[in-house]
């Protein structure tokens, strides 16, 4: 067990699948010798693996989904890199229409265990094309797993699972958690998908937070602490498949829920969460669902116009506060 | 031809080019029948193309196909039989009655399925070929798809690179002047696709899409360079169908004159008379030919209209792994 960052679990994932697994390769921008990745979490895997395995693509994101797709479903193991969240948009198609649907669509005939990693996120300053959080768009369809690590030994270990795995998965990277440290084993291990964590135990109130915004909902809960407020934290992990059981047996317990995402509030990840709350669970609420999610806007670049839509510790605080 | 074929084996290019018109026109008669849920992109008039290039493949070559591709499943290997099954939504079907017409795949014969995305299939056709690179099997990929897909982005990006890294994959373009109802020259300022393999530094032929032998013998060549690690090739086949888009359509906006000389020449018409011609076949072995093949498609009939519906529940499997 050591300290590491989330990029270097990250990193620690790929090389010991693709040290374990020869149908595991890397394909995606700028990822090899050259650059080691825009977020450098491939750095170091060329100069191992080569560039045969540690693929620099051209700028066309639906033909590196795609590419992926057609060598998944033909025995390889991808992880696609596509450099930010927002430009998966380029490869919708190939991710929602094609990934997605090979199996069903064939009738089981084929897998498509193919994994894309992505950065979303705001807090960096770089405006609408480079930091939303679109997770909310893969839950929607159908055959996509979506997995969503807040820490280094999550990151590590649910990527090793959707490498894998034999169906497609949208892993979600954040790009404020890339420096963020903790411990994390040396040798090989996977972390279940669908099995959400309680990053923190309390009684008063449940506060569902995923990625960055985990971080921010400990720190409110510790801040919570001191004011004799008990505040338990479950980070789902995945949001396809979901642990709804965790969720509910919380709420059960403590009666309250607050949802931190920081994908915009409509339609979105608090959305689903609180709908199967009260649909499944309405009879042990004490009081209404509380949602704290960026605004329902494109994320903006000046900064104080780029913090203020995005969930922080005090938003929290004051959402878990009018609840109690 | 650069590449000589035996007797059987035009015998069976014949026969592969019948079991297509014969189970498209089967397919026709039953949708008037009100027996085929959805829709139908027929491929009758196309024969040649699905046929030529199959027929320069291994079984273990991979091809994707699109939204119209019953021909390239038959011309493939897949059993009549099931893609009819599929055709009419039933469990006995290739995908169990959860694809239908327009995706039907037989992963066992090298066949990874047909997308109704027009030019999804092209990066999908880049993969297949990358992974037997990276296998380092010598498998190729063909890749069938319409003029109106190669104005997709999809179609720029996987030549370029498929040619960027040598892949072994065969694009396939079948041109049959009509993106749906929109001709060829209203959209584009060039008559030939195949002009665009320079933009990649590949080889571009442009052939007669309804001369199986010519088809045949281009393909054989981009298959051969494909395999060898020269990379890919765009082949574009001028060519035909016989009826409209899908089921809806009775294609008015094609020119009466043009839609007869293109009947006049009719792929499978054609051919039977160059095999009888070089007496390859006798009228009579060509007559039992005909009825070998036509009692073939009644029998994938009989098999699929007798094949039971899936259980309502089974619509929520294999969803995921």
């Amino acid at each position: 067990m050591g300290r590491i960052t989330y990029r270097e679990a990250l990193r620690q994932a790929l090389r010991q699948e693709m040290r374990r697994d020869s149908s595991v390769f890397l394909l995606g921008e700028d990822i090899g010798k050259c650059w080691g990745g825009a977020f450098k979490v491939t750095e170091g895997l060329a100069e191992e693996f080569g560039d045969e395995r540690v693929r620099d693509t051209p700028i066309s994101e639906s033909t590196i989904i795609g590419a992926g797709v057609g060598a998944a479903i033909t025995g390889m193991r991808p992880v696609a890199e596509i450099m930010f969240g927002d430009l998966s948009a380029l490869a919708m198609d190939q991710i929602a229409n094609q990934a997605a649907k090979i199996r069903y669509m064939f009738g089981g005939q084929a897998s498509c265990p193919l994994v894309i990693r992505t950065p979303f996120g705001a807090g960096v300053n770089i405006a609408s094309h480079h930091s939303q959080s679109l997770e909310a768009w893969f839950m929607h369809v159908p055959g996509l797993q979506v997995a969503v690590p807040s820490t280094p030994y999550d990151a590590k270990g649910l990527l090793a699972t959707a490498i894998r795995g034999n169906n497609p998965v949208f892993f979600c990277e954040h790009k404020l958690l890339y420096p963020i440290e903790g411990e994390v084993p040396e040798e090989e291990y996977t972390v279940p998908f669908g099995v959400a964590d309680v990053k923190r135990k309390g009684s008063d109130v449940t506060v569902v937070a995923t990625m960055y915004m985990v971080h921010k909902a400990l720190k409110a809960a510790a801040a919570l602490e001191n004011e004799g407020v008990n505040v338990e934290v479950i980070d789902p992990r995945t949001l396809t498949p979901l642990d709804k059981k965790t969720i509910i047996d919380s709420v059960k317990k403590t009666g309250r829920m607050v949802v931190v995402s920081e994908d915009c509030k409509t339609a979105g990840v608090s959305a689903e969460i609180a709908s199967i709350v009260a649909e499944e669970a309405i009879d042990y609420l004490d009081s209404a669902i509380k949602r704290v999610t960026a605004a329902d806007t494109p994320i903006p670049f000046s900064p104080p116009l780029e913090q203020y839509i995005i969930p922080n510790e005090q938003t929290i605080i004051k959402a878990i506060k009018e609840i109690l | 031809m650069t590449f000589p074929l035996s007797k059987a084996q035009r015998v069976q290019m014949l026969r592969k080019m019948l079991e297509i018109r014969f189970f498209e026109e089967k397919v026709f008669e039953l949708y008037g029948q009100n027996l085929v849920p959805g829709t139908i992109h027929l491929y009758a008039g196309e024969e040649a193309v699905a046929v030529g290039v199959c027929s320069s493949l291994r079984q273990d070559d991979y091809i994707t196909s699109t939204h119209r591709g019953h021909g390239h499943c038959i011309a493939k290997g897949a059993e009549l039989k099931r893609i009819m099954a599929e055709i009419l939504g039933k469990k006995t079907g290739y995908c169990k009655g959860k694809g239908g017409s327009m995706h039907i795949a037989d992963f066992a014969v090298g066949m990874l399925g047909a997308t109704a995305v027009v030019g999804a299939g092209l990066p999908i056709a880049v993969g297949a070929g990358l992974s037997a690179k990276l296998k380092k099997t010598d498998q190729v990929t063909a890749c069938f798809f319409g003029e109106g897909a190669s104005n997709q982005g999809t179609f720029h990006e996987s030549l370029n690179l498929a040619s960027a890294w040598l892949l072994p994959v065969v694009f396939v373009c079948e041109n049959n002047l009509y993106a749906m109802g929109t001709r060829q020259s209203r959209i584009m300022n060039i008559e030939n696709i195949s002009e665009r393999a320079a933009a990649y530094g590949i080889n571009g032929e442009c052939l007669d899409g309804n001369d199986v032998l010519a088809v045949f013998d281009a393909s054989q060549k981009a298959v051969n360079l494909a395999r060898n690690g020269g990379g890919p090739s765009l082949i574009e086949c001028k060519t035909y169908r016989r009826r409209g888009h899908s089921r809806v359509d009775p294609a008015k906006y094609r020119p009466k004159e043009e839609v007869e000389a293109w009947l006049a020449k009719d792929p499978i018409k054609w051919f039977k008379q160059t095999l009888l011609a070089d007496g390859t076949l006798s009228p009579a072995e060509t007559q039992s030919l005909e009825l070998e093949v036509a009692d073939e498609v009644e029998q994938a009939v009989k098999f699929a209209l007798e094949s039971p519906y899936p259980a309502p529940e089974e619509a929520l499997d294999d969803v995921y792994g």
